[in-house]
Formats: C-alpha cells, sequence, structure tokens
C-alpha cells in the first residue's frame, strides 16, 4: 500500500469546515467563569496604587485579583528552550508595556470586561531601555541550543582585507507579532489539588510542566487539553501568563475560569519577532567565490529573559565559505520577552546574508543564481560533516524553470511593464531537521480499526492526518480505519510542535507503535489453532486492507478483527518509543529550497506589488503532498508579508506599542497573494535522517521569501531596501 | 485618583429570541451581547469564531437575511427576527454544502480558526453574483484573514465551488 505520500484531504478537515472542532475557548464547564486581563500603560516603573474598589463592586464580579492580594506563585523558569519568566501578579514592577497588572473574574464575559475597565491603577514610571541600536548589550552564552554566540572559523579580517571584492551591508527587521487568527485562550478548572487546563498550545507537555511549577504541585496533578490550535507560528510554544493567571484565577474563586486573550492583548506577553539590526560583510575573488563571511546579529530581549533571534546559525552552513565568523549580542529592552516566531533565525538572517548575496552578484556581475551554485557547500562547512542528503541543486534548477528565471535581463532597473518597473529576485532556503524524543500508542481492536493516541499538536500542520497515513500504512489497514487523537497529557509523550520536529519526532513513534501492534497481531495468528495462519512463519506474511496473509498464497489469510475477536481482551495495545540516534554525530541534516519572487513597482507611488512567487522545496520523505504544499505556501505567504507588511511600531517616547490591532499591523489579505503562486515539492530520498526519511516542513516556507522579494525589487528599481518591511516610502 | 461613583450595576438580562439555522434560541442576555458573543457564549454555537472582536479579520463571518456581516460588530438584540446562518448550518445533516466540500478538496485550510468566516463569506460571494475569476475572488474574499495563508486554495476552492452554481 502506498498510503504514505497520498494527497489525501484533511482526516480533521471536516471538524473544521463544520464548525464542530472544539478549539480551547469552546470548552464548555458547568459553572464557567470569564476572566479578562488589565495590562500595564507604561513599559518601565512601579505600580504606586491600585484601586480596585469599583471593579470588586460592579455586578457579576467574583474577584480583582492584583499584586496586592494574588496567591503566591512560582515565577520563575526552571528549564527547558521554551520555559519562560512570567509576570504573574507577585511584584508591583512594571517591566514592559501591556505587562498583565490584574485579572477580573466575574459571571458573564461582558460583565469582566466592563469591571476590568473599572480598575484604576497608578503608577511610578521610570526612564525604559527601549532602543536596540544604542542599549547595551551582551554576548549570551548560546545563540541556539548549544551553537556558541561568538563562532569564527579561520581568519575572517585577514581574508576579507585581501578580497577582490567586499561588500560590508547592514540589514535591519523589526519588531513582529505572531497573531495566529485564534487567540491565546485557557480554560482551567481545579477538583482539590488536580488541574485540568484547556489551552490554546503547540506544547501540552511543556504547559502542564509550567503549570506544575507555578503551583508546586506534581505533574502528574495537572492535565493539559488541546486538540485543535488555530495557529502559533511559535507564540503558543511557551506557557504564558494567562495561561497560570487563568489556573490562579480559577483556584482563587473556586470555579473554572477562561481567559481569552483580546486581540490586542496579542501584542502583549505572548511573545513576537525581536527586532534586529545585522551586519554581513562578504570578501570574495572576481569569480564570485566566497573567502570571508561575518555576520553580526544583534537583537533585543527583555530585562526579565533571554531570547536570542539565532539569525547567523544558517550563515555558518549555507555557502562554501573558509573564514566565517558569526557573533550574536542581545540588548536587554523594556520590552516583553520575545520568542520563536516560524522560522526564528532563518528567516531574518536569511533576509541579510541573501541580500548580500545579491548584492555580491551585481558587484561581480554574474546571475544572482550562479554566484550561489559558485559557493555550494558539497558538505557542512561548520559541523564538517556530510549532509543527511541535500537537493539545493535541484531546488534551483526546478525552481528556475517554474518561475522562468532566463526571462529576467540581468541590470537593474532594465525590465516594465507599461508604466510598472519589473524585477525578479531569488534567494536560498534552509532548515536544520530537528528531532525529539516521542512515544505514541496504537490499539487495535476487534472491529479492525485502530485507535492511535499521541501526545502532539496539530496547529493546522496537518499532524492528524500525517500521522493517520503513518499508522494505516504499517498496520496494513485504511486510513478510514485510524481514528488519531492528539493533544492531552494523558496520552504519550511528545516534544513543543516548534522547529519543524513534530513528524519526525512523532512520526517515527506512531510507526514504531503500529509496527508492533501489527507484529503482535501476525504473532496471535500463528499462534491460534483457529487462524488459518497457525503455525506459519512470520517472515511469510504480508498485510493489507485489514487482512493477514501468505504473501506466495494470498487467499490463506485472517483479519484483524477475526483474530482480535478471538483474543480474551478484544483489542491489544502497543506503545512505541522513538528518539533521535547518533545520526547527528555523523551526518548535518537539513532541508533545502529556492525561493523566486516577481514584483511589480510603481515608480512615483513606491508601491510594490508580487506577482509571481515560486518556492521549489526539498525536504525528504513527503507524507502527504496536499498538505505540504500547504504548508510551503503558507510559508511563502509569510515571507511575502515579512518583506511588504509586518512591523509592530513602539512609540520611542512612551514604550507604548501603537499598532496592536489587525487593522494597523498589516498581514497579507487574500488580494496580496497573486494567483500565480506556487511551491514544488522536489523528491528527495534521505535513508539517514530518520527511519521515516523526513525532514521537517512547516519552517522553510518562509526562508529566504523576504530576499528573494527584497531582491526583486532591487532589480526592479535599483534601489537597495535594507529594512524590512519594504514600505513605499523607501522607493521614492 | 477617580472618584468612587459607586457600584456599576451593569445592563439586565433581558430576553432575546434569534433563529439561527432555522432554530428558535430564546436567550436571556445583556443588550450589550454582540451577536458573536451570544451564539459562541449563549446559544452553545461556538463554530462562529473570534479572532479579533474589532471588525478586522472576519473569523466571525455569519450570514443575516443572506447578507455576509462581522457578527462581532453588531448586536444580538438588533438581530430578532432576522434569518441567522453560522456553519452549523450549512450542511444537510451528513451532506456537506457545496462551498464546504471544495474547501475540503481543495484544502482551503490549515488551523481551520478563520475557516468557517470564509466559507460562509464564500457562500454570500456567491450569492452576491460577483464575476469568479480570480482577481474577482481575491478581492471579494479579502474580508477574511487566513494568518496560515491558505489563500490560494481558498480561491480554488470558492472557483470550483461556483463552477458547479452552488
Amino acid at each position: 500500500m502506498n498510503l504514505v505520500g497520498a494527497p489525501i484531504d484533511r482526516v480533521d478537515g471536516r471538524r473544521k469546515i463544520t464548525g464542530t472542532a472544539r478549539y480551547a475557548a469552546e470548552t464548555p464547564l458547568p459553572g464557567l467563569t470569564y476572566a479578562v486581563m488589565v495590562e500595564s500603560t507604561i513599559p518601565a516603573g512601579t505600580i504606586a496604587a491600585v484601586d480596585a474598589a469599583a471593579a470588586t463592586r460592579a455586578s457579576g464580579v467574583i474577584a480583582v485579583l492584583t499584586y496586592e492580594n494574588a496567591p503566591k506563585v512560582e515565577q520563575h523558569k526552571v528549564a527547558g528552550m521554551t520555559d519562560r519568566n512570567l509576570p504573574l501578579l507577585q511584584d508591583r514592577i512594571v517591566r514592559y508595556d501591556r505587562q498583565p497588572v490584574a485579572v477580573v473574574v466575574a459571571d458573564t464575559f461582558e460583565r469582566a470586561t466592563d469591571a476590568a475597565s473599572l480598575v484604576r491603577i497608578r503608577y511610578d514610571t521610570s526612564v525604559p531601555a527601549l532602543s536596540l541600536a544604542h542599549g547595551s548589550g551582551y554576548h549570551p552564552e548560546h545563540s541556539h541550543g548549544d551553537e556558541p554566540s561568538v563562532y569564527e572559523r579561520g581568519n575572517v579580517d585577514a581574508a576579507f582585507a585581501g578580497a577582490d571584492v567586499k561588500i560590508d551591508r547592514t540589514y535591519t527587521t523589526p519588531v513582529e507579532h505572531h497573531n495566529p487568527m485564534e487567540p491565546h485562550a485557557t480554560v482551567a478548572t481545579w477538583d482539590g489539588d488536580v488541574l485540568t487546563v484547556y489551552d490554546a498550545t503547540q506544547g501540552v507537555f511543556g504547559t502542564r510542566s509550567r503549570l506544575a511549577v507555578a503551583f508546586g504541585i506534581p505533574p502528574a496533578n495537572v492535565r493539559v487539553v488541546c486538540p485543535f490550535v488555530g495557529g502559533g507560528f511559535g507564540s503558543k510554544g511557551s506557557a504564558w501568563a494567562h495561561t497560570v493567571l487563568a489556573a490562579m484565577a480559577a483556584r482563587a474563586v473556586k470555579r473554572p475560569v477562561k481567559l481569552v486573550l483580546a486581540r490586542p492583548q496579542m501584542f502583549g506577553s505572548v511573545g513576537y519577532r525581536p527586532a534586529t539590526i545585522q551586519r554581513v560583510t562578504l570578501g570574495a575573488k572576481r569569480d564570485g567565490t566566497l573567502v570571508s563571511t561575518l555576520h553580526e546579529v544583534r537583537s533585543q530581549t527583555s530585562i526579565f529573559d533571554e531570547f536570542v533571534e539565532p539569525s547567523a546559525e544558517l550563515t555558518k552552513m549555507l555557502y562554501a565559505v573558509p573564514n566565517v565568523r558569526t557573533i550574536n549580542t542581545v540588548v536587554p529592552l523594556n520590552a516583553a520577552t520575545p520568542t520563536f516566531m516560524r522560522a526564528p533565525g532563518e528567516s531574518s538572517g536569511s533576509f541579510a546574508l541573501e541580500s548580500a548575496m545579491d548584492e555580491l552578484a551585481y558587484a561581480v556581475g554574474l546571475d544572482p543564481l550562479e554566484v550561489r551554485l559558485r559557493n555550494h557547500a558539497d558538505s557542512d562547512p561548520s559541523k564538517q560533516l556530510p549532509f543527511s542528503s541535500k537537493s539545493l541543486r535541484e531546488c534551483y534548477s526546478v525552481g528556475a524553470e517554474r518561475f522562468g528565471w532566463s526571462r529576467r535581463v540581468p541590470r537593474a532597473r532594465s525590465m516594465r511593464d507599461g508604466g510598472l518597473l519589473v524585477g525578479m529576485g531569488v534567494a536560498s532556503a534552509t532548515y536544520p531537521t530537528n528531532r525529539s524524543a516521542a512515544s505514541a500508542l496504537v490499539r487495535l481492536s476487534s472491529d479492525g480499526t485502530a485507535h492511535v493516541f499521541a501526545g502532539t499538536q496539530d496547529l493546522g500542520t496537518g499532524a492528524y492526518t500525517v500521522f493517520s497515513q503513518v499508522a494505516a500504512e504499517e498496520l496494513g489497514i485504511p486510513v478510514s480505519s485510524v481514528r488519531f487523537e492528539l493533544g492531552d497529557t494523558n496520552f504519550p509523550m511528545g516534544p513543543v510542535s516548534g522547529g519543524s520536529q513534530t513528524t519526525a519526532s512523532v512520526g517515527n513513534a506512531v510507526s514504531v507503535a503500529a509496527r508492533s501492534a501489527r507484529d503482535r497481531a501476525i504473532g496471535l495468528a500463528l499462534g491460534d489453532p483457529q487462524s488459518s495462519l497457525h503455525g506459519h512463519d512470520a517472515d511469510a506474511i504480508d498485510v493489507r486492507d485489514g487482512r493477514i496473509f501468505l504473501r506466495d498464497r494470498p487467499d490463506v489469510g485472517d483479519t484483524y478483527a477475526a483474530i482480535l475477536g478471538r483474543h480474551p481482551q478484544g483489542e491489544i495495545e502497543e506503545r512505541g518509543d522513538a528518539r533521535p540516534g547518533d545520526e547527528k554525530t555523523a551526518f548535518s541534516m537539513h532541508a533545502f529550497g529556492a525561493q523566486f519572487a516577481e514584483v511589480r513597482v510603481d515608480p512615483e507611488l513606491g508601491t510594490v506589488r508580487v506577482v509571481k512567487m515560486v518556492g521549489a522545496f526539498a525536504s525528504g520523505r513527503i507524507l502527504n503532498a496536499k498538505t505540504a504544499r500547504s504548508q510551503y505556501l503558507g510559508g511563502m505567504v509569510w515571507g511575502l508579508s515579512m518583506a511588504l507588511h509586518e512591523i509592530t511600531r513602539t512609540d520611542a517616547r512612551s514604550g507604548r506599542i501603537m499598532n496592536a490591532n489587525l487593522a494597523d499591523y498589516l498581514v497579507p489579505v487574500n488580494k496580496d497573494v497573486p494567483s500565480d503562486f506556487e511551491a514544488y515539492i522536489v523528491p528527495e530520498d534521505d535513508p539517514n535522517v530518520n527511519p521515516l526519511g523526513v525532514k521537517g516542513i512547516g519552517e522553510i516556507g518562509i526562508v529566504g521569501a523576504a530576499a528573494a522579494i527584497a531582491n526583486a525589487v532591487y532589480h526592479a528599481t535599483g534601489t537597495r531596501v535594507r529594512d524590512l518591511p519594504i514600505q513605499p516610502e523607501k522607493l521614492v | 485618583m477617580p472618584v468612587d461613583v459607586g457600584p456599576r450595576a451593569g445592563p439586565h438580562p433581558v430576553p432575546v429570541t434569534l433563529t439561527i439555522n432555522g432554530m428558535r434560541h430564546d436567550l436571556t442576555i445583556e443588550p450589550r451581547v454582540t451577536l458573536l458573543d451570544a451564539l459562541r457564549e449563549y446559544a452553545n454555537l461556538p463554530g462562529t469564531k473570534k479572532g479579533c472582536d474589532q471588525g478586522t479579520c472576519g473569523a466571525c463571518t455569519v450570514l443575516v437575511n443572506g447578507r455576509r456581516i462581522d457578527s462581532c460588530l453588531t448586536l444580538a438584540i438588533m438581530h430578532t427576527g432576522a434569518r441567522i446562518t453560522t456553519i452549523e448550518g450549512l450542511a444537510d445533516g451528513d451532506r456537506l454544502h457545496p462551498m464546504q466540500a471544495a474547501f475540503l478538496e481543495h484544502d482551503g485550510f490549515q488551523c481551520g480558526y478563520c475557516t468557517p468566516g470564509q466559507i460562509l463569506s464564500a457562500v454570500a460571494l456567491l450569492a452576491e453574483k460577483r464575476p469568479l475569476d480570480d482577481a474577482s475572488i481575491r478581492e471579494f474574499m479579502s474580508g477574511n484573514i487566513c494568518r496560515c495563508g491558505a489563500y490560494k486554495n481558498i480561491v480554488d476552492a470558492v472557483a470550483a465551488a461556483g463552477k458547479q452554481n452552488v
């Protein structure tokens, strides 16, 4: 059977299109109450006085929690990449604009909202640290994982000094907020010392451990449930303050509490992509081959926690350069703590590196694609390891052909369409293949169906679907006979759905569990005198459509339903555990891709329209061509958005975010995305990366996309915009 | 500190009868309850989504007397006597509405949170007799944000459903 790879419709799709998929805020509980957060209106200072009297006495109000009366909880993180220090009403210090300072609980949403507006807070303000460019920073211990924040191979200074051609440019990217369509939401309920939380999260287990730490209870006392997530993009990868506050409020009022962030609060305490200032220098020979690369990254963090935007990681491995130095500096500001946002580091870093590569192409008079080919890394120059597989050359050629790169006239500002300037740009994409330990449980029943459980999440990625396919293929049953459940800490543990690692992690666990259930069922048949397979050899067996049979004599067989019908329990359960092996010591593992963009620029108005985008990606084995294409396309839309739309504006004097809504914070609407917009799957067989042969696909789609568009804008106009987003005023 | 004006008594709940998907719903809600919150919090119909509560994202799109509106920008009490259609009322039993089927077939969604609004908006778009070329669909579907970026597939779904003359 070839269920894996088949472009089947999403198995959870019917629930989503009929409105029956239940997201966190839609959990009905008897006696439910509504909590609304009040946020600070200054970025730095202390709370001088709280007047909660009017709010407390307003109709329907059950509780008003502030630092004066909030129960004591642990607000410091313990460990783990996704864990954060949280502001939990434990002190009077205000560290950023929109920090939670009170929580109002009432019997209805309207009353809670009304009463929240009555909470009066007076502040003693202090001078906030707001400048990334001028603030004092430091080198963190690590830029990402175990990577040092200062890295050098060879001698960059000497090589750059002696280079024929030198590029030395600074690129900047702004603060961006994820803004998934589903606002963060938590429904919390206590039964004695046992807490159940329905949470919009990318990691039920991370949320569980954060809650356990906050309340000083064992993780076993906390259950986190999340069958559907209305988008995350990294913002739901950590447990944030509102989740703990909802549980705190529920404990205080002794009733279930629902806390949903209002859209403006989505710009508050749930993370964002930090602004970056990136200096890139390229030293090259006249033929375009690189001799040195320097990538200095300055990014912001908060004054109470550390997050590093790892923008220079890809610079270490993308091109075959002998001399490379990368440096990360973080600057603590009076702003909320930043977090992972779709391809953290690779997206912002690729804008800088791939723009600089474009500048190099013009400097040496080569086609931008040719410059990249001349610097192709056949092995990973930073780890000095072979790639587990790499199909970047194929991505370039497939993308160029589908895009029609040969139409491009080399000189900038040389192509026109009526009164509009025409430009075409290209950029490389890469994203590391991550994997964590994960487990899954398969239950085979006497009705011939399989019930599969894994404590993972589906953010719209297709996890429900591809894992159903994997289980079906291993078991030899139709996908429709598999019921896959996820998003519950009662299921076997899975990692956070981040770093494009879910399929590589959980997929392999599902595969192991399903195979082991199949083998056990086969064993039952072979040992069962009532089975026609009794006494045969396991090696001679095949399974298809729920039927176990002799490969050489297909008429001799038995079905799962019959085998399990004769089994005393009527069902069997097998657990599968999968974890990374030693492949990381033998191989460098990355997905690769190529992005092509065509723009039209109005020379008088400076407006940019993307009229065509083509991405070509090679990410190992593709489990579902339909959902994979959607992931790639979505990533490319994010790249378009990063290039032209997204910027969170903070007032330089007040330190307040000024555009905290979806009218002023722009994301693409349907009309912004051209019809001529396609992602191509470049076939790639990777026997080394993990048993399923899969690499991540959720993030690579955004990588390089902003640079491809910026490069197209340069090609159209002759104006190099090094500061995102590319807004009209930067082109006139 | 402002002067304490005494306890704030909110508006009293009043009976409001809504006709949603052909069913009568007798609710007792404050007049300030939006149509969106009435559906989600009081009528047990959470298929309609709250994305912004500000009329900027389209996730809460429903049909009122066949016309698409943002249900977060209107009060429930203003729609007594109106025909309200939500995503829960689109399929005919187990038989999907052709627009729902087209979204499924063309993978016109990922996380699914904007999807009910997209589908109702698309149903209304066809009823509005708009031209069904790509540019027109993209224009008239631009009131519904999809952060997952499923736009291309949404356009394909709407075009396909449009060809079936729904």
